[in-house]
């Protein structure tokens, strides 16, 4: 059975009179690995200091293992960070910057301060320095090593203190895509193999849904969705997840029964139930649930408008009576050529309208969009 | 071109380091003369070993330096710290050029002032004569402070404000960490200001002048009061001492300082 170790009650986060954190509510299993998402400036960082004790709150609880926090200074928490640009320490080597959380004396329980032997400092950082595969690296200086490299260095430092909680702010966001691609799986099993609560901050969704137990999805110091991966890819709860997690064409519809929604004034059945008659809704449509087929044959029609060749498949823009549709497909279509497409009824997801209706999910500016997402990355979220 | 800019170059040094050099020189003279050289004597460095209350205002000054270094050095990288830690960036510019006010006054309106405050203060305690030893330390500290924050802030601000912070996350208190990371970060700055600040110290006579007490006297100022008399060349005996061993110390500075740049680069 999961047991409970973090929760945050009603956290509000003020500063300079604007709101940064709205009231977050959630809690965080022992050995889960739970990632916080959302674009620049969405809260996600926030939040993970105030878990940190960076940052106190200005209203609400943090509980840690059923004790209320909120005044624990850092040093006295049982968790560790591993930080945005790995803030390793330059003056030391890469032995004294694992060796640094050992070295200081810990209060134990009943007060004592508890300081570890010589030997039980060496054998733990080399046994970590092994974990994260940085064997013989040990008299390096740190500002000598690559990026990589230090960023293992830096999950070391924290894990050798054998936190219950680590915390890693957007620490791949560095990183080179292949490295990425390397570093996710090395801390997927370090998590694993240690079995230690991980509370991991990121604006990649790739990253997110590929790693972890639960994703948080956040925006505008709110939490849009709280669920797995699957849950979080499959069943968005409105029109900003459905956008930020994944591609997805979203458009306006009305519940027309149980099972049965209009579009575009025309009915398609999906497996949707629980709306009032005639309700209005967001329709996601997946571009990968999207079949094309002959133009008589559509249960919509369209014409093509752009095509992007991406390896596995072609990315296409269908204009359908005005609404920019993407679809992704392995069979060629040229660019004016008019198609019809079919839906099955679990391509079709729909959800209650939001703040965000309206704002998401037409591809008039796809290219443009991509541009926009490339902006975010290389802007590094403070 | 190339002859003129050669002579050019030449003039300046000789501009620069003539007047060292015939203090120098004369040192060495005989007779007590600044324009005949009269023959190589080492009369006037003995003269020198044997003057107690010039070796003693020696002694004094190297004392106040010393002290006014410590002190200032201590308080001004605390000051910097605190000033860099201010979250209200009106505050902390404002905080910033208040503290270079006592680099940016001229010397003689620091000193007078101050030494207006010392005898005011002295008299509100009933006290005769306030100006002594510590009052002229106090001025020191005073005027030093601004060198020393000046260097130790801009270290303060390249620094990864993430490292403090790591610190703590792996268990220091906030204390030990600005000893264990913050400190050594910033150590090349706190070096300059305080070799700064000895400098500055040892330099100074202007506000020496004013915040003196009776039974204090610092080398400049006893130099100065030899003027109204007579120099005497143990006075360029002096000088050529002080002179070479700063030029030592600078050379060591230079040789000690290169390996541990190529270290960090």
């Amino acid at each position: 059975m999961a047991k409970e170790l973090i929760r945050l009650k009603d956290a509000r986060m003020d500063f300079d009179g604007e709101t940064i954190l709205d009231n977050i509510n959630l809690y965080i299993n022992d050995k889960e690995f739970l990632t916080l998402l959302g674009p620049s400036g969405c809260g996600k960082t926030t939040t993970l200091r105030i878990i940190g004790g960076f940052l106190v709150p200005t209203s609400g609880d943090v509980i840690f293992d059923g004790v209320r926090i909120n005044d624990v200074p850092p040093h006295k928490r049982q968790v560790n960070t591993v930080f945005q640009k790995y803030a390793l320490f330059p003056h030391l080597n890469v032995y004294e910057n694992v060796a640094f959380g050992l070295k200081i004396p810990k209060t134990g329980e009943d007060g004592k301060k508890i300081r570890l032997s010589k030997d039980e400092i060496d054998s733990r950082v080399r046994e970590m320095l092994e974990v994260v595969s940085l064997k013989g690296f040990e008299h390096r200086s740190v500002t000598s090593l690559s990026g990589g490299q230090q960023q293992r260095v830096a999950i070391a430092r924290a894990l050798v203190n054998r936190p219950k909680v680590l915390l890693l702010d957007e620490p791949l966001g560095a990183l080179d895509l292949r490295l990425r691609k390397d570093m996710q799986q090395e801390l997927r099993r370090i998590q694993q193999e240690m079995g230690i609560t991980f509370i991991y901050v990121t604006h990649d969704q790739e990253e997110a849904l590929s790693m972890s137990d639960t994703v948080v999805v956040m925006d505008r110091g709110r939490i849009q969705q709280i669920g797995t991966p699957e849950d979080i890819y499959n069943e968005p709860k409105n029109a900003f997840v459905a956008d930020f997690i994944g591609e997805s064409n979203i458009v306006d519809g009305i519940m027309r029964d149980d099972c049965v929604v209009e579009i575009f004034n025309r009915k398609f059945k999906c497996l949707d139930k629980g709306f009032q008659k005639d309700e209005a809704v967001d329709v996601v449509i997946r571009p990968e649930d999207v079949d094309i087929v002959p133009e008589a044959e559509g249960q919509l029609k369209g014409t093509v408008t752009q095509v992007t060749f991406k390896g596995m498949q072609y990315d296409i823009i269908v204009d359908f009576y005005g609404f920019k549709w993407l679809i992704q497909t392995t069979d060629f279509c040229p660019v004016d050529s008019k198609i019809g497409i079919k839906i099955d009824p679990d391509g079709f997801h729909i959800m209650k309208k939001s703040e965000y209706s309206g704002m998401f999910g037409d591809y008039s500016s796809y290219s443009e969009e991509y541009d926009e997402i490339s902006d975010a990355e290389s802007e590094e979220e403070e | 071109m190339k002859t003129a800019s050669k002579i050019y170059t030449v003039l300046i040094f000789l501009f620069l380091f003539a007047p060292i050099a015939i203090l120098l020189v004369f040192s060495f003279n005989e007779a007590k003369s600044l324009s005949v050289f009269s023959g190589f004597s080492l009369k006037w460095y003995r003269e020198l070993f044997r003057d107690e209350a010039t070796l003693a205002s020696v002694r004094n000054t190297l004392l106040l330096a010393a002290l006014a270094m410590v002190l200032s050095t201590v308080i001004g990288t605390a000051a910097a710290v605190g000033i860099e830690k201010m979250r209200s960036k009106w505050l902390k510019s404002t905080l910033s050029t208040v503290t270079d006010i006592p680099m940016t006054n001229p010397d003689i309106i620091t000193g007078i002032s101050l030494m207006l405050m010392f005898v005011f203060v002295g008299r509100f305690f009933g006290l005769a004569n306030s100006l002594s030893f510590w009052t002229m330390l106090l001025s020191h500290v005073t005027f030093c402070l601004p060198y020393v924050i000046l260097q130790v802030l801009p270290k303060l601000r390249q620094m990864d404000s993430a490292l403090p912070e790591a610190a703590m996350d792996l268990g220091c208190t906030p204390v030990e960490a600005f000893f264990k990371v913050t400190l050594p970060e910033i150590m090349p700055g706190v070096i300059t200001g305080a070799i700064m600040a000895f400098t500055m110290s040892l330099d100074d006579f202007v506000i020496s002048y004013f915040t003196s007490g009776a039974g204090f006297q610092t080398l400049p100022i006893r130099i100065y009061n030899m003027t109204k008399k007579t120099v005497t060349p143990k006075m360029y005996a002096l000088a050529t001492i002080i002179f070479f061993v700063i030029l030592a110390l600078l050379l060591i500075s230079n040789l000690t300082d290169d390996p541990e740049k190529d270290k960090h680069n």
